[in-house]
């Protein structure tokens, strides 16, 4: 006979038992952790804010008189956009039901509510796109990218909601900071690609959106961390740890490339785009591993709800008797 | 086709004592012979008699083993001293089994979260899954707080406990709560199984097994009351069960509030990038 094993996340973490004997059921996750696959939805998170933000560049460039930004702009959106259907019906268990997600509007569902929130959007920018290549109705085609651009702020943020909207200890504790980090990320991702893509001359509208999107993106991650206390060792350690402290060097890098440089030399402006794409991109997969980690790790679920029983009861009295029999740990959130 | 008026079904649901629970793992057998749940992974995992592991796509009811040094109650245990130690946790000892199962929870994550409507609320109150309907979009997997959904990688779509439903719709009990050999599955209308798992607790108080503890009763926890809840005798993170789960859902409008603030500093972003194309 022997107690149940400890977890075996502990020795990778670093953190104590509680001193009460492990918590846990043999160290198994009380959760089933998510089964989507990380190249398609950790890749479609960074490609659908590509798409969503590049809509925005588009029309921000076509207002503003930047005509050699709108072109790649409305083609960049319309290519990720394609690629991320791509992958979304690639993990669909059964994809040649992905129909089935136009059978209802759920508001609760932050994937229904994406589900049409896509179908509005891809039609507008392709739409669009198909006006730049032919040359065709160039007023319609300005009133379409109009309208995705609209609709990209949507795109860019509603995935945000879609991770947290779960019992995922790591995303759902980041579901205030998450939509305003992934805004940044997406704006920072389609600025940089209009830095790589667009003449010296005309690439003002990208400069301004990298900048401003990458800051976003910095300043997000750091209030995230604060909020997520001690659960922010999943954005520290393993898969998570490397991808976003690279996510971060190569977001400063490339916001001083492209503040300083960006407008001066093409080759400069180019490593700048390249480095905010891929820093967006690597904010999303940090983000989508720190999740996958959180959840197989029984602690984070009973420590996170250990903590709110401890609150709820130090608010019910303000000096509650400690009850050696059921540990509480508490911990800043 | 006669379909009973949902209104004048009763809720029912799952009252499951774990202090009578033998770990015959006959709710297992019968709920898989039942249903047709395929084979779940034949591993030996040396975590005392649990081989089944955990709910899954595959495992409907699974039947968990803890061995502890205590005693159940003031229970004289006669376990013979095996070492040189000596002391009275020596003789302490305690196996406690449980059979877990979906919670058919009131505020039902799988069900809030499920894109295409396969996952619904039954006449009887229960939620189910409709395989003709899910497209294997795995969301309410990691939206469940209890680790009860699962997608079966070879078929694609999710799978978890229906309540048996199909036996329901035909007066019948659920296959597990009539395999069960002592009662530890209790089926019925959910009210009376609240009222008799109140009385159970008192029982056991008063014969000394102070441990004894309802979970997931609670109309006003985090996820509603479950529609199947359970008498625990350790705290609910030793049977692989979450100490305080709330449905996620319950912070979606501060989550979309949050988003839309997102969204429109996204746009003004975009405001601000087209007056640079002038500078």
């Amino acid at each position: 006979m022997s107690e149940p094993q400890g977890s075996h996340g502990v020795g990778q973490t670093g953190r104590q038992d509680q001193g009460q004997g492990d918590r846990s059921y043999y160290g198994r996750p009380v959760l089933n952790p998510p089964v989507w696959e990380e190249r398609e939805i950790a890749g479609y998170l960074f490609t659908g804010g590509l798409a969503g933000a590049s809509s925005i560049l588009a029309a921000a460039a076509d207002a503003g008189g930047a005509a050699g930004l709108v072109r790649p702009a409305r083609l960049c959106a319309s290519a990720a956009i394609s690629v991320s259907f791509v992958a979304l019906i690639k993990d669909l268990g059964r994809p040649e039901r992905f129909l089935n997600m136009l059978r209802v509007f759920k508001p609760t569902s932050p994937m229904s509510v994406g589900t049409w929130i896509l179908s509005a959007y891809a039609p507008l920018n392709f739409a669009a796109s198909a006006s730049t290549l032919t040359g065709r109705a160039p007023r319609a085609g300005a009133v379409a990218g109009a309208g995705a651009g609209l609709l990209g702020s949507a795109v860019a943020t509603y995935t945000a909601v879609l991770v947290a909207d779960t019992a995922v200890p790591t995303w759902h504790e980041a579901h205030r900071e998450l939509p305003f980090l992934f805004a940044g990320s997406a704006a920072s991702a389609a600025g940089g690609f209009g830095l790589l893509a667009a003449a010296r001359a005309e690439n003002g509208p990208a400069r301004t959106m990298a900048v401003l999107g990458a800051v976003g993106e910095l300043a997000a991650m750091r209030t995230l961390r604060q909020r997520l206390g001690p659960l922010a060792e999943t954005l520290d350690t393993g898969p998570a740890g490397r991808r976003l402290r690279a996510a971060e060097r190569l977001s400063v890098a490339g916001v001083i490339g492209a503040a300083l440089l960006g407008r001066r030399s093409r080759v400069a402006a180019a490593l700048a785009g390249g480095a905010l794409m891929s820093a967006s991109a690597l904010t999303r997969f940090g983000i989508f591993a720190a999740g996958m980690a959180s959840a197989e790790d029984p602690h984070w679920t009973v420590d996170l709800q250990r903590a709110r029983i401890a609150a709820a009861a130090t608010a019910a009295q303000p000096s509650p008797a400690p009850n050696p029999a059921s540990p509480a740990p508490v911990r800043s959130a | 086709m006669s379909v009973p008026d949902a209104t004048e079904i009763p809720r029912m649901g799952f009252f499951t004592d774990t202090s009578v629970c033998i770990g015959c793992k006959a709710c297992e057998v019968a709920c898989k012979e039942w249903n047709g749940v395929p084979e779940d992974g034949l591993v030996w995992t040396g975590h005392s008699h649990d081989n089944s592991q955990g709910l899954s796509a595959d495992t409907w009811r699974h039947v968990a083993f803890i061995e502890q040094r205590a005693t159940v109650g003031h229970h004289q245990p006669n376990l013979q001293r095996t070492g040189a130690s000596d002391g009275d946790t020596d003789q302490a000892f305690r196996w406690l089994m449980a059979s877990d199962v979906c919670k058919h929870c009131t505020h039902a994550a799988c069900l809030d979260v499920c894109p295409t409507g396969a996952i619904f609320r039954s006449e009887f109150g229960t939620v189910v899954v409709q395989a003709d309907v899910c497209n294997g979009c795995g969301y309410c997997v990691p939206a469940c707080p209890y680790g009860v959904i699962d997608k079966r990688p070879d078929d694609g779509r999710v799978f978890k406990c229906t309540l048996c439903y199909d036996r329901l719709q035909v007066g019948q009990e659920p296959a597990c709560a009539k395999a069960c050999p002592t009662d530890s599955i209790q089926f019925g209308v959910l009210d009376d199984l609240r009222e008799r798992a109140t009385l159970r607790v008192e029982r056991l108080h008063a014969d000394g097994v102070t441990e004894a503890r309802l979970y997931g009763h609670d109309p006003s926890d985090g996820v509603g009351g479950d529609g199947a809840f359970f008498l625990l005798l350790d705290e609910p993170e030793v049977y692989g069960l979450p100490p305080a789960p709330v449905v996620t859902t319950a912070d979606l409008p501060a989550m979309w509030r949050h988003s839309a603030l997102a969204a429109a500093g996204l746009l003004l972003i975009g405001l601000l990038s087209a007056a640079g194309a002038r500078r």
